[in-house]
C-alpha cells in the first residue's frame, strides 16, 4: 500500500491501539494534522502549550502503562516540548513524540522554525530519529513504539520533515520486530537468583528497597506476595508509592530525604538491602558513605547501567522484576523462613511507634496535611492523585493513602513544577471511571494554568487543589533551615491571581475554602460538578514537611522536629 | 580509586547521528576522551570506534554500560587482549641534520611519506606509549608540524 509520511503516522498508530494523542500544531507539522483531521480512529486533545501535550500524554502512560503520544511542530513548537520529555525520561515512561521540522532542502540553513531537534532532545530521550525518507517511516515507528515500551520504558522521538510527511512510499508495517542491536534482558540469571535466596536465608535484618520499576515491570502483586511469605518489611521510594499498599503491615513507609522515621531506620540498620527497581537517587541515599554501611547489597534492575552506578553491588541481577520474583518465590519458599525476622520486625514496629509520621493538626487554621488525609479518607481508591513539584507533593506521598501502584503520578526525578495539571488531564483520558485530582501548590499551578481552557473544552474534569500557603514553600522551608530566613524570591503572598473568578473565566468551577467544613462541601460539589475546577485551600503558611534528611546527610540523622 | 586507560572498540550502526550520541554521552556524563577513530567496518552496515579512554573502575564500567544502553551500539569490546596502533606524521625542514633518523625510524615502523622542496614528512606508526617516546626523541630535528592519529584497535 502507498501512503504519504502524514498517512502512514495514522495508520502506524492505529495499529498500534492509540486511542488519544495530544499536541499542538503548526507549519512544520500541518500535513499530518490535515491527516489527524481526516481519521477517526483516535482522539486528539489540543493542549493550550506544548509542554502541557507531553505532561498529557505522560500521566496517560503512567497511569495505564500503555504507550503515551503527542504532536509538536517544529521551532518554538519542539523547544517547549523538551521539558516534558526529560521528565518522563527520568522517569522512565513510555511514550512517542513526534515533531514537524522544516523541509529537508531547508535543514541547515537556519530556517524559519529550523532548530536542531534531534541534537536538542538526545539526552533527554531513550531513542530518536531524524526521518530523511518516508520509505523508513513504517521502520522508524514502529521501532519507536517498540522502544519506548520494552527494556527500561522511555520517551522516544521522532523528527519528520515537512516533505517527507507528504512524500509518497510504500507502506508495509513490520508486525513484529528484532532489532540487531537492542536487546533488553529479561531473564534474570538463575545461578545469581539462587545465591540471592541464600544471602536472604543467611541474613537477619533484609530490607526490601521498591522503586519505580516494580510499577513498570506491573511486578507488585509479586512483590506484595514475595513481602507476605517472607516476612521481610519493605520501603518505598516516591516512586513505588502504592506498590505494596498503605494498609501493608510490611510497609515501613516513604524512604529518603522525607521518608519517614522507621522507613530510614530500615535502610540504615539492614544487613541485607534488597532494592528492587530501585536506582539509589541521592534524594534516597543521602550521603552515600554512610549508605547501607552494614548492607550487603542485592539490586535487580532491568538496566544494566543502573546497577552499580551509585553503590558498590554485592548481587547484580539484570532482568524483569516480575520475571526475577517469580523465578526466585519456589527457592524462597523453601528456604527462607519468615520467624526469622520477628525481631527485626518488631524493632522496625518501634521505630514506627517512637516516631510516627505526623503533624499537629490546628483549630484555627488548616494544615496542609489535612486536607490530603482527607481527600484520602472520601475517596481513597476512587481517586488517582497527581500532584505538582513542593512541599504538597512530599505531604501528598507521606499522607495518602495509596492502595495500588498507578494511583499516585508525580515527576519525580525531574521534579518538574506545573507537571501536574497536565498530567492529571492524560489520567483522566486514560481512566475516564476515577477522580482526577491534582493537588498542587500556589506556585506550580500557574506553570501551566493555560490547560484549563484544554479541560473545559475537552470535557476533562479534572480537579485541581491548591494547598495555597502564599509560598514557593519547599524552597521558603529550606531557606527557613538553612539560610536564616532570607525569603529570596519565594513570597508569592503580595501578588495571586483570584483562582476562583480565574477557573469561572475559562468556563469551570472554582472554590475557595478558609474551614475544614468548606472543603468537604466544595470536594463534594467539585466531584458533582463534572467540569474542570480549581479549589484554592489557605493553609497554614509556615508549614514544614518532615523528617528532613538535609541534602548530603546520613538517613539515620534525620530532623524529625523544627524548633525556632 | 585509581585512574586507568583503557581502549574500547564499540561496534555501531552505521547510520546518521551515531557519532553525537557516542560523544554527547561522553560530554554528557563528564567522561574523558583520550582519542577517538571511526571507519566502517568493511562489507556490513556497522561502524567501528575506537575510544581510548580513562577513568576509575567505577566510571569505566559506566562508560561502557552507557555505551551498550545507546540503541545503535551493538557490542562494546573492552577486555582481552589488543593490538594497538596509532599514527604520527612529523615534517622537517631539509636543513636538519638527518644523523641517527635512519635508525629510528626502522624502530618505530616508520618511512619517509612525502618531501618537498625544504622539508620532509615522516609517517611511524607504533602504540601509543611509544609514539609518545617517539615524539619526544624527533624533537632534536626541530618539526615544523606534528599531526597524530587516534588509536585503532583490534582484538587478539
Ligand atoms: C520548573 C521548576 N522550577 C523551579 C523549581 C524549584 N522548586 C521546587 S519546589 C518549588 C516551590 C513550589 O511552590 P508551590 O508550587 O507553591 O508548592 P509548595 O512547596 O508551596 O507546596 C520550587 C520553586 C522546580 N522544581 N521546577
Ligand atoms: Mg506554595
Amino acid at each position: 500500500m502507498d501512503l504519504n509520511g502524514s498517512q502512514m503516522v495514522i495508520e502506524a498508530l492505529r495499529r498500534e491501539n492509540v486511542s488519544v494523542v495530544f499536541g499542538y500544531p503548526g507549519g512544520a507539522i500541518m500535513n499530518v494534522y490535515d491527516e489527524i483531521y481526516k481519521q477517526n480512529y483516535f482522539e486528539h486533545i489540543l493542549t493550550r502549550h506544548e509542554q502541557a501535550a507531553i505532561h498529557a500524554a505522560d500521566g496517560y502512560a503512567r497511569a495505564s502503562g500503555k504507550v503515551g503520544v503527542a504532536f509538536v511542530t517544529s521551532g518554538p513548537g519542539f523547544t517547549n516540548a523538551v521539558t516534558g520529555l526529560a521528565t518522563a525520561y527520568i522517569d522512565s515512561v513510555p511514550m512517542v513524540v513526534i515533531s514537524g521540522q522544516v523541509p529537508i532542502s531547508m535543514i541547515g540553513t537556519d530556517a524559519f522554525q529550523e532548530i536542531d531537534a534531534v541534537g536538542i532532545s538526545r539526552p533527554c530521550v531513550k531513542h530518536n530519529y531524524l526521518v530523511k525518507d518516508a520509505k523508513d517511516l513504517p521502520r522508524v515507528l514502529k521501532e519507536a513504539f517498540y522502544i519506548a515500551s520494552s527494556g527500561r520504558p522511555g520517551p522516544v522521538h521522532i523528527d519528520i520533515p515537512k516533505d517527507v510527511t507528504a512524500q509518497i512510499a510504500k507502506f508495509d508495517y513490520p508486525q513484529k520486530i528484532t532489532m540487531q542491536t537492542y536487546k533488553p534482558t529479561y531473564k534474570g540469571n538463575s545461578r545469581q537468583i539462587k545465591k540471592v535466596v541464600d544471602a536472604i536465608a543467611n541474613s537477619s535484618r533484609p530490607i526490601l528497597y521498591i522503586g519505580g520499576g516494580a510499577v513498570n515491570s506491573g511486578a507488585s502483586e509479586l512483590v506484595r506476595e514475595f513481602a507476605k511469605f517472607t516476612g521481610i518489611p519493605a520501603v518505598e521510594t516516591l516512586m513505588a508509592r502504592g506498590v505494596m499498599g498503605d494498609s501493608n503491615p510490611l510497609l515501613m513507609g516513604m524512604v529518603g530525604m522525607h521518608g519517614c522515621y522507621s522507613a530510614n531506620m530500615a535502610m540504615s540498620e539492614a544487613d541485607l538491602m534488597i532494592a528492587l527497581g530501585s536506582r539509589f537517587d541521592d534524594r534516597v541515599t543521602g550521603k552515600l558513605s554512610e549508605f547501607a554501611k552494614h548492607a550487603k547489597v542485592v539490586h535487580v534492575d532491568i538496566d544494566p547501567s543502573s546497577i552499580g552506578k551509585i553503590v558498590d553491588i554485592d548481587y547484580p541481577i539484570v532482568g524483569d522484576l516480575k520475571n526475577v520474583l517469580s523465578d526466585m518465590m519456589p527457592i524462597a519458599r523453601e528456604k527462607v523462613k519468615r520467624a526469622k525476622y520477628q525481631s527485626w520486625r518488631d524493632l522496625l514496629k518501634r521505630y514506627d511507634e517512637i516516631h510516627p509520621l505526623g503533624y499537629s493538626d490546628n483549630k484555627n487554621n488548616i494544615k496542609p496535611q489535612w486536607v490530603i488525609q482527607r481527600v484520602g479518607e472520601t475517596l481513597g481508591d476512587k481517586a488517582i492523585i497527581s500532584t505538582d513539584v513542593g512541599q504538597h507533593q512530599m505531604w501528598t506521598a507521606q499522607f495518602y493513602p495509596f492502595s495500588r501502584p498507578r494511583q499516585f503520578i508525580t515527576s519525580g526525578g525531574l521534579g518538574t513544577m506545573g507537571f501536574g495539571f497536565p498530567a492529571a488531564m492524560g489520567v483522566k483520558k486514560a481512566i475516564p471511571e476515577k477522580i482526577s485530582i491534582n493537588i498542587s501548590g500556589d506556585g506550580s499551578i500557574l506553570m501551566n494554568i493555560q490547560e484549563l481552557m484544554t479541560a473545559y473544552e475537552s470535557n476533562i474534569p479534572v480537579i485541581n487543589i491548591i494547598l495555597n500557603n502564599g509560598f514557593l514553600g519547599m524552597v521558603r522551608q529550606w531557606q527557613t533551615f538553612f539560610y536564616d530566613k532570607r525569603y529570596a524570591s519565594t513570597d508569592l503572598s503580595r501578588a495571586q491571581p483570584d483562582f476562583v473568578k480565574l477557573a469561572e473565566s475559562f468556563g469551570g468551577r472554582g472554590f475557595r475554602v478558609e474551614t475544614k467544613k468548606e472543603f468537604d462541601e466544595a470536594l463534594k460539589e467539585a466531584i458533582k460538578s463534572n467540569v474542570v475546577c480549581m479549589i484554592d485551600v489557605n493553609v497554614d503558611r509556615l508549614e514544614n514537611v518532615l523528617p528532613m534528611v538535609p541534602a548530603g546527610g546520613t538517613l539515620y540523622n534525620m530532623m524529625l522536629e523544627y524548633k525556632e | 580509586m585509581k585512574e586507568i586507560r583503557r581502549v574500547l572498540s564499540v561496534i555501531v550502526t552505521n547510520e546518521d547521528g551515531v557519532l553525537s550520541r557516542i560523544s554527547g554521552l561522553f560530554a554528557g556524563r563528564g567522561y574523558n576522551i583520550d582519542s577517538l577513530t571511526v571507519a566502517p567496518v568493511p562489507e556490513t552496515n556497522l561502524s567501528r570506534l575506537t575510544i581510548v579512554t580513562c577513568g576509575n573502575e567505577r566510571v569505566l564500567e559506566q562508560i561502557v554500560k552507557q555505551l551498550h544502553k545507546l540503541i545503535p551500539t551493538y557490542k562494546v569490546i573492552e577486555s582481552g587482549e589488543f593490538v594497538e596502533k596509532e599514527m604520527a606524521l612529523v615534517k622537517i625542514p631539509l636543513n636538519e641534520d638527518f644523523n641517527g633518523l635512519d635508525a629510528m625510524l626502522k624502530a618505530y615502523n616508520g618511512t619517509i611519506a612525502n618531501s618537498g622542496e625544504n622539508f620532509i614528512v615522516i609517517m611511524v606508526a607504533d602504540n601509543a606509549k611509544r609514539i609518545d617516546n617517539f615524539l619526544k626523541t624527533v624533537k632534536r630535528y626541530n618539526p615544523i608540524q606534528i599531526v597524530r592519529s587516534g588509536s585503532v584497535a583490534m582484538d587478539i
